[in-house]
């Protein structure tokens, strides 16, 4: 032990939080050794959801294995596939047409919208606000059913096809996605008025688990919680993939690097993810949606990196071809595997509740971590 | 002062409530489900069919194989005979098994004929794994549900 406790003659307590814990949001173990209430240290013990799914993919081909990438991050199942899809295609150097490049953008920043409704349900159900949790699934629920109009799906909607869409728009989606974006400020203007300045959440989450700019990048952090601490890296901007160049939006930064700055950073996200889709829908262009992909793709001998943002940060595909119909090796980056290691860190200190505000504000998705 | 004041009289949490209360009389957005069923899009994945010919009754499907090879699960068995006189292909049998799909879609994307459909019905459960292998019979006819009695849905 290195760490004596130093209430009174107190024990250093070890205490299993997860795998089975409501608020280590699926199956994750945190080792907590406490002293009294403080945490001294953190371990996180991972595999509880492992399903091999890079093994899976170099058994299946190229098109088989879309279906599994839906399941590895299944929040953002829509981000997931894109990535996966877009190193396909560099590899191969498919075309894929404008039409289905805006859909595919428009569909993916959906997903961040409600990907980030569904972490601020949580986060704030985990921190003791019920109500959030109801308004925030309300409208979650409206983007499943965009979902489930385009895709077929509403969470696992193994979206893109190599070179494009399965299907064009159905009759009424712009009309019921210009509807969404049309009130959705308001619904966000309705979760600050109940979060944002409230008394119990400031003091829940300002200055609890502070990561600086320089600190959160040696530790590879990516996404909003590197973007809470002041450093505006997102992939969209940095390097732009997809057609993410034609579109206006602001990368969202924090100041301080706490719970609270990533909480802002997250709901700004909401409002440019909106801009973007506003964008789309006013600029669609006409013409088909499916480019012109082999039945059977076989990408010549190479490799390549594809990554994205997805709606938890750099999320990458490395995909190795070695010429025959079935991928050599794809290794996946997922972003909160690399972000969920700073748990350890940020947490010393804290009390043992903001563990549990610590481990939402990550935003993490145990299907991810372990694949 | 003012802050001092706001604290005391819990303004900022007040203001939240505000909100609460505004919907308290409004409509209510939940779908009692089994009361109510879901109207789902025409394109959900759910329940798979085997489509027969709406004129002639007959099936579809042309025993190509070639659902059975997309499939990423390798769950659909399609087993086909040749007609000695007229030298086609006829389909034999065909198994589905529900328990294993992921409802990707690929299998509908790919048959030439439109006969693997994925229809809306969604209530896919059952009391056994043996029972969620669907054999053609069943794949063809849908799925007969077992029936609740009345007071089932109170
Ligand atoms: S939906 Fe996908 S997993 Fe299910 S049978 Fe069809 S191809 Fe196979
Ligand atoms: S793809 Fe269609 S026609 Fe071919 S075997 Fe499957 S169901 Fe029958």
């Amino acid at each position: 032990m290195e760490e004596e406790a130093t209430i009174l003659d107190s024990k250093v307590l070890e205490v299993n939080m997860g795998p089975q814990h409501p608020s280590t949001h699926g199956v994750l173990r945190v080792k907590l050794k406490l002293d009294g209430e403080r945490v001294l240290d953190a371990e996180c013990i991972i595999g509880y959801l492992h399903r091999g799914v890079e093994k899976i993919s170099e058994n299946r081909s190229y098109i088989k294995c879309v279906p599994y990438y839906d399941r590895t991050d299944y929040i953002a199942a829509v981000s997931n596939v894109y990535g996966y899809l877009l190193g396909v295609e560099k590899l191969m150097g498919i075309e894929v047409p404008k039409r289905a490049q805006y859909i595919r953008i428009m569909m993916t920043e959906f997903n961040r919208i409600s990907s980030h409704l569904l972490w601020l349900a949580t986060h704030a159900l985990d921190i003791g606000a019920m109500t959030i949790f109801l308004y925030c699934f309300r409208e979650r629920e409206e983007i499943l059913k965009l979902f489930e109009a385009l895709f077929g799906a509403r969470l696992t909607t193994h979206a893109f096809r190599l070179g494009g869409l399965w299907k064009d728009l159905p009759p009424g989606f712009e009309q019921a996605a210009r509807k969404f974006i049309d009130d959705f400020p308001y619904r966000v203007d309705e979760y600050e008025q109940i979060l944002t300045k409230n008394r119990i959440w400031l003091d829940r989450t300002k200055g609890v688990g502070v990561i600086s700019g320089e600190e959160a990048i040696e530790w590879g952090m990516s996404g909003p919680p590197l973007r809470g601490s002041t450093v505006a890296y997102d992939v969209r901007k940095a390097r732009p993939y997809g057609g993410y160049e034609e579109f206006d939006f602001d990368i969202a930064v924090g100041e301080n690097g706490d719970t609270y700055d990533r909480y802002l950073v997250r709901l700004q996200e909401m409002h440019q993810s909106r801009r973007i889709i506003q964008q789309v829908l006013d600029r669609l262009p006409e013409g088909s949606v499916h480019g012109k992909a082999p039945r059977i793709p076989k990408p010549p001998v190479g490799e390549y990196y594809s990554g994205i943002e997805s709606p938890r940060g750099e999320l990458g595909y490395y995909i190795v071809s070695d010429g025959s119909p079935q991928p050599f090796r794809v290794r996946i980056r997922p972003p909160t595997f690399v972000n969920l290691q700073t748990l350890r860190r940020l947490v010393k200190g804290h009390l043992v509740a903001d563990v549990v505000a610590l481990i939402g504000t990550l935003d993490i998705v145990l299907g991810e971590i372990d694949r | 002062m003012i802050n001092f004041l706001r604290r005391i009289f819990f303004i900022d949490i007040l203001k939240g409530l505000a909100v609460t209360f505004r919907y308290t009389y409004t409509k209510v957005y939940t779908e009692q489900y089994p009361k109510e069923k879901a109207k789902l899009a025409e394109r959900y994945k759910g329940a798979p069919r085997l489509n027969n010919d709406p004129e002639t009754g007959e099936t579809l499907c042309i025993a190509c194989d070639l659902c059975a090879l997309i499939c990423p699960e390798d769950l659909i068995v399609v087993g086909s005979q040749r007609d000695p006189e007229t030298r086609k292909k006829v389909l034999t049998h065909y198994t589905f098994d529900t328990s294993r799909c992921l409802f990707c879609g690929l299998c509908q994307e790919v048959c030439p004929t439109n006969a693997i459909e994925l229809t809306q019905d969604f209530e896919l459960a059952d009391y056994s794994r043996r029972s969620m292998v669907w054999d053609r019979e069943r794949l063809e006819t849908g799925w007969d549900r077992i029936e609740f009695g009345e007071d089932y849905h109170r």
